[in-house]
């Protein structure tokens, strides 16, 4: 006993030393080896509060900016709603259901990071506001990410620029589907993988977000195609897609929920799991 | 001692706050990123309790983490290069070093430069070794950590130059 208390002391810095290397060894590897196992994150009150702050000071160096895409949209929005008028006189609108599964509700960006493999972002709105989970959050232009954790006032969001974040993405107006990742090389550009080699693409089609996810609204654009190359191994395309959106400069997202999200994960399971099959 | 102890207490603050306030959010070129809080570990003096500065330097990259959502990654660079100060150290001085009280900021000579930059390059190469975790990204990590090393180098050579003690 004695002599194991007396090594314990003469150790006591390599043990130490040790002990630190395992506990940092381990965050490492955990959050590499599976995106949603995050244990230190910056959706706490700490940080959370100090990203507000930076990005209160921050927020009047883009306000030129902000209002240009403010008047963008709205610019767009105008011309949705004045070209609505016309189809209610020739009396044949379709409401699109879609617009009664959706519940949007609206953040800040106060934390953007794009530079590094595994990218996460914080918004400065957390569960008092109704965001959970696997939301989807997306912007004026397009796709940015999944909400990944909440806190009261927080939210961390994984971004679509994550090598481990694989979203359902098909080419618009077509039925083709295939799974959006990042190669992690350059913030302007995701990957569309898995594409069957039957599908018929050129430079310049738009990429939307597929029906195949419970998260994301069908037809959300992600971006243009950009490149187009067939991977030997398994003869399917693979896509490189030019965002639509900048993100490196993120302002004011939209986070949408997909009330019938639960109603669908349960449908699917219960079939995956039904004995008759 | 104590005087020690709270000068490195303001030394940690005023690093973590200056790397995540200003340089977190201003990327040169859009992905350089100098991390210049290593020199916190890089000061810390020579003479003191072993298992405080480990301790320090893991809480200083975990707090880095906490900011990042980086997982673990600068807690483990931070950590062993302040396990490994004294080969560094070693490396720059030669084996006198313990005899005598170096303080690095002190005086710039070929010595203190060579700690300084060495020390940088190997807390970085581990630190983008451990982001990328893909051995297929060698020349990423490599290009990376020299570019980032160099920025990172010459705003701590700023630093030291601007936080200099002055003569008494």
């Amino acid at each position: 006993m004695q002599q194991i208390l007396n090594f314990l002391i003469k150790n006591s810095y390599k043990l130490l030393f040790l002990l630190l290397l395992g506990i940092s060894l381990t965050l490492t590897i955990k959050s590499h080896s599976y995106h949603r196992s995050q244990y230190i994150n910056s959706s706490n009150a700490v940080s959370g509060y100090t990203y507000n702050q930076i990005n209160s000071v921050k927020e009047y160096f883009g306000l030129r900016q902000k209002n240009e895409d403010l008047a963008r949209e709205n610019a767009r929005l105008k011309e949705i709603l004045f070209n609505k008028k016309d189809t209610i006189l020739e009396g044949k609108i379709v409401v699109p259901d879609i617009l009664s599964d959706f519940k949007v509700h609206q953040a800040k960006v106060t934390k953007n990071s794009y530079s590094k493999q595994e990218n996460f972002l914080t918004l400065d709105r957390g569960s008092l506001a109704g965001l959970k989970t696997d939301m989807a959050v997306i912007s004026d232009k397009g796709v940015v990410g999944i909400i990944e954790k909440t806190t009261k006032n927080f939210a961390t969001v994984i971004s679509i620029l994550h090598t481990k974040n694989p979203l359902n993405g098909k080419i618009k107006n077509s039925n083709h589907f295939g799974s959006l990742t990042w190669d992690g090389k350059n913030a302007g550009y995701v990957q569309l993988i898995d594409v069957p080699k039957l599908a018929t693409l050129k430079k310049g089609d738009t990429i939307v977000t597929g029906a195949q996810s419970y998260i994301f609204p069908e037809n959300i654009p992600v971006g243009k195609i950009d490149r187009i190359f067939i991977e030997k191994a398994t003869n399917k395309y693979v896509i490189n897609v030019r965002l639509f959106n900048d993100m490196t400069s993120l302002g004011y997202v939209y986070i949408i929920e997909n009330k019938k999200k639960k109603e669908k994960e349960i449908l699917e399971a219960a079939t995956e799991k039904d004995p008759t099959k | 001692m104590n005087s020690n102890f709270i000068l490195n207490l303001i030394r940690f603050i005023v690093l973590l706050t200056i790397q995540i306030v200003v340089l977190e959010q201003v990327k040169f070129g859009g992905w350089i990123n100098p991390y210049i809080y290593v020199l916190f570990i890089i000061l810390y003096p020579i003479n003191s309790n072993r298992s405080g500065f480990l301790f320090a330097s893991f809480s200083l990259g975990l707090i880095m983490d906490m900011f990042c959502d980086s997982g673990g990654v600068h807690a483990t660079a931070s950590l062993l290069l302040a396990y490994l100060r004294p080969g560094f150290l070693k490396f720059a001085f030669g084996l006198s070093y313990e005899y005598q009280t170096i303080r690095i900021a002190e005086k710039l000579s070929v010595d203190r430069f060579t700690f300084i930059m060495s020390a940088i390059l190997f807390h970085h190469l581990i630190l983008f070794s451990l982001e990328f975790y893909r051995i297929s990204l060698f020349f990423e990590i490599i290009t990376r950590t020299i570019l980032s090393t160099i920025f990172s180098f010459i705003i701590c050579i700023i630093i030291i130059y601007l936080i200099k003690p002055n003569k008494r």
